[in-house]
């Protein structure tokens, strides 16, 4: 962490779009922006890449394809295939319409609980995890974006003031 | 800003004078008040018959399942109509957070938390009933496929009965995450607005430390979408699999392929009528009427009237083509169903299921509270009865004339159809008390373009917002002494200096009085020191308080116990 960071509170999501588009236009990097709610466009106009948790939880749904063609395969032609009503197993692909309900519902199953244990992991989200937003309001109706200072500290305050900051909390680290 | 904009032909979704701010205050009021007696009177009522049912499945699994009214002609009765029934009541959770998120409907907002609940609670009722009829219910675990001691004894992969095991098992856990997932926000909204330490504890723990970073918001957003798009599949193939239980059989009257779009559209008919009745329940109790509004009502009223529709024709469907098919054992179930001694059964379908909501097509009607609760309740009898009739009408005249007879249910039946009512409803009351009703994060984020306040200013062409070059600047020093904000350390002891003087000129006088603990007397008392504010109070800290305490000389600790200082902190956000 940088000896100081800035901290600079909005209380509405419109002025904070227009407050992050002049930051970056400064070519000043937005170090993290805490909301209470999604706003959209956020991402992008902060620089931040797009997620690929579709793509995990593409890989995942294929595993689960996968996982059930294996066992059911396994269980049903080659540990003990069975004669049901004249219909023996003794073929995968002959006997799979029977199979299609759960080879869709393991699929669904992989796809999203894997991804959401993704998700969890990456965004640090499990029980007993302490909270890591600075300060109370973020979760209710307040903004905070955070920029690291860099012997600018005064160009800075007066920028953010006026992008409408409705409070600015220059954090010193003396560690 | 366009990203706001929406057509002023639109009905507001949240009414009232609201800002961000007042939604987090209105969601969470529910939870942070205490319960009121009409709640805990239904609260009661729900738990004995939980009760009631708790005992009953102890009889049925201690003596058999000759304890319910079984015959061997009609072979399943009340057990599987009844897991067909609540299956069929969770759909419409399901569709109301995945389908219509994939078509971007803003009003799903105010109901879906609700719905996923009832989905959650109601899918859990249901999966009671096949446990129990397993008459050993300790070994259900033996539907799963495990190797076992019993050699290649594996579970049968053709036969619907599991494909329902994998389907609800599915779908009960991934609405489970789905629902949690939303709730992360909302958690941790209670928690950080949670005053005492062990609330802020239990809604910590629950929050899973939700901290709300830009990145997390975006990958929050695209799990949901993904969630929601992995969800529609899956709950239609959950009523497709529930209906193959019947399909897939050669008994006439179940051997239909109409079966799956028909069951799928009675769930969600069933479902959607069930929210109804939960929902103009609990917008009423806990004073949510500016976000469960009447649009939302007659919405769901619009979609109930639909599905009814489709169950209708599905209805009509089944009767001509048994006639057309010119297959007799076909055409005499059908006969039987509609003429035959459960005519009554059938009828009572009908009328609930077709007829009642007919009369959606009227606004007067489907805006109206009163009427649209009650056709909420009709629905929900007439889908229980019409599981009742494809199950027993289709069995009680089977090849044998000679094995004709009736069913009816025994006490035992009744109790543990009750039982899960209650336990239901048990459920539901809690997850009202204790969890954020309202998806309140994304209910912020749509009330710009739909909000009452908002399209009020767009529509008198003022801004949404201003840029306010007025910020107080403060500065935190880490390292050097643990308060995080750098508040000047009071010199003296004296109270006034640490909790701020009141100036009678710009500040208005609070009523003390609606601090618990504060009395007419206490407040004479702390008016004398020169305290009048809720802003005054909301700062007292364990020094403050032995301060108080040495001068007032009444109640020692008392004020502490009671937390005078989160209790005004609380009126003071209410009053803001």
């Amino acid at each position: 962490m940088a000896a100081t960071v800035i901290h600079a509170y909005y209380d509405d999501d419109d002025v904070l779009m227009h407050a992050v588009k002049r930051v970056k236009a400064k070519k000043l990097h937005i170090e993290e922006v805490y909301c209470p709610f999604p706003v959209h466009g956020l991402d992008k106009a902060m620089g931040l890449e797009p997620t690929r948790i579709a793509i995990t939880s593409f890989m995942y749904g294929c595993l689960g394809l996968i996982v059930s063609i294996v066992m059911m395969n396994y269980i049903m032609i080659e540990d003990w295939p069975m004669d049901i009503g004249g219909k023996p197993s003794f073929s995968y692909i002959e006997n799979m319409p029977a199979f299609v309900p759960v080879m869709f519902e393991l699929t669904v199953f992989f796809a999203a609980h894997l991804m959401v244990i993704t998700f969890y992991l990456r965004s640090r989200l499990w029980p007993f995890k302490k909270a890591e937003n600075p300060d109370v309001r973020t979760t209710d109706a307040h903004f905070i974006m955070e920029i690291e200072v860099h012997n600018n500290e005064d160009e800075l305050k007066d920028l953010l003031l006026d992008t409408g900051a409705v409070e600015l909390n220059i954090i010193k680290n003396n560690h | 800003m366009a990203s706001h904009y929406e057509a002023p032909i639109r009905k507001p979704l949240v009414i009232g004078d609201k800002g961000y701010h007042d939604v987090s205050v209105d969601i969470a009021a529910p939870v942070e008040g205490r319960a009121n007696k009409m709640w805990w009177i239904v609260f009661s009522i729900a738990l004995a018959a939980f009760l009631w049912g708790v005992g009953s499945i102890i009889y049925t699994v201690s003596t058999g399942i000759g304890t319910w009214g079984l015959n061997k002609t009609v072979n399943w009765a009340w057990d599987i109509t009844n897991f067909v029934w609540w299956v069929g009541i969770g759909h419409a959770g399901t569709l109301i957070s995945a389908v219509l998120l994939l078509f971007r409907q803003k009003w799903r907002m105010a109901i879906n938390r609700s719905a996923e609940a009832m989905t959650i609670f109601s899918v859990i009722q249901a999966g009671l009933f096949p446990i129990i009829h397993m008459g050993r219910p300790w070994l259900a675990y033996w539907v799963v496929p495990i190797p076992n001691q019993f050699g290649s004894l594996w579970v049968n992969f053709n036969s619907p009965l599991l494909w329902d095991v994998f389907a609800i098992s599915t779908y009960l856990s991934v609405s489970l995450v789905f629902w949690w997932t939303g709730l992360l926000p909302d958690f941790g909204m209670i928690r950080d607005r949670a005053v005492k330490p062990f609330q802020k504890k239990i809604y910590g723990l629950l929050s899973f430390g939700w901290t709300g970073r830009a990145k997390d918001w975006q990958r929050f957003e695209e799990v949901s979408l993904v969630l929601a798009g992995l969800a529609t599949p899956l709950v239609l193939s959950v009523h497709t699999i529930v209906s193959f239980d019947f399909a897939t059989s050669v008994i006439p009257g179940w051997h239909t392929t109409i079966f799956p779009p028909y069951f799928v559209a009675g769930a969600i008919f069933s479902g959607f009528a069930m929210v109804q009745t939960l929902l103009i329940i609990m917008r009423k109790v806990s004073h949510l009427e500016d976000y469960i509004t009447v649009q939302h009502i007659e919405l769901m009223n619009i979609v109930i009237m639909i599905t009814g529709s489709i169950v209708g024709c599905a209805y009509i469907t089944e009767l001509f083509i048994a006639w057309y098919s010119g297959v007799e054992y076909e055409q005499y179930a059908f006969l039987n169903r509609a003429t035959g001694p459960y005519w009554w059964a059938y009828l009572l379908m009908m009328s609930c299921n077709v007829v009642s909501p007919q009369v959606m097509w009227f606004k007067k009607i489907r805006t109206s509270i009163v009427i649209s609760f009650i056709i909420s309740i009709v629905v929900n009898v007439g889908m229980w009865f019409e599981r009742f009739v494809i199950i027993v009408t289709s069995l009680h005249r089977d090849y044998l004339p000679s094995s004709w007879t009736m069913f009816s249910p025994t006490f035992v039946d009744i109790g543990i159809f009750i039982g899960t009512i209650g336990f239901f409803f048990v459920l539901f009351l809690l997850y009202s008390r204790t969890f954020p009703v309202i998806a309140q994060a994304e209910v912020k984020s749509i009330l710009k373009s739909s909000g009452d306040r908002y399209k009020k200013l767009r529509d008198a062409g003022q801004p949404l917002y201003t840029i306010k070059k007025n910020g107080i600047v403060r500065e935190t020093i880490l390292g050097e002494s643990d308060s995080k904000n750098a508040l000047p350390e009071a010199g003296n002891l004296s109270l006034l200096s640490t909790l701020g003087s009141f100036d009678a000129g710009t500040q208005t006088v609070d009523d003390l009085k609606k601090v618990k603990g504060i009395g007419p007397l206490m407040e004479k008392t702390l008016n004398g020191l020169g305290i009048y504010s809720f802003l005054q109070l909301s700062k007292l800290t364990k020094k403050e308080y032995d301060l108080l305490d040495s001068i007032t000389e009444a109640f020692p600790g008392r004020a502490q116990r009671d937390d005078w200082a989160g209790q005004a902190k609380l009126l003071l956000n209410n009053k803001n």
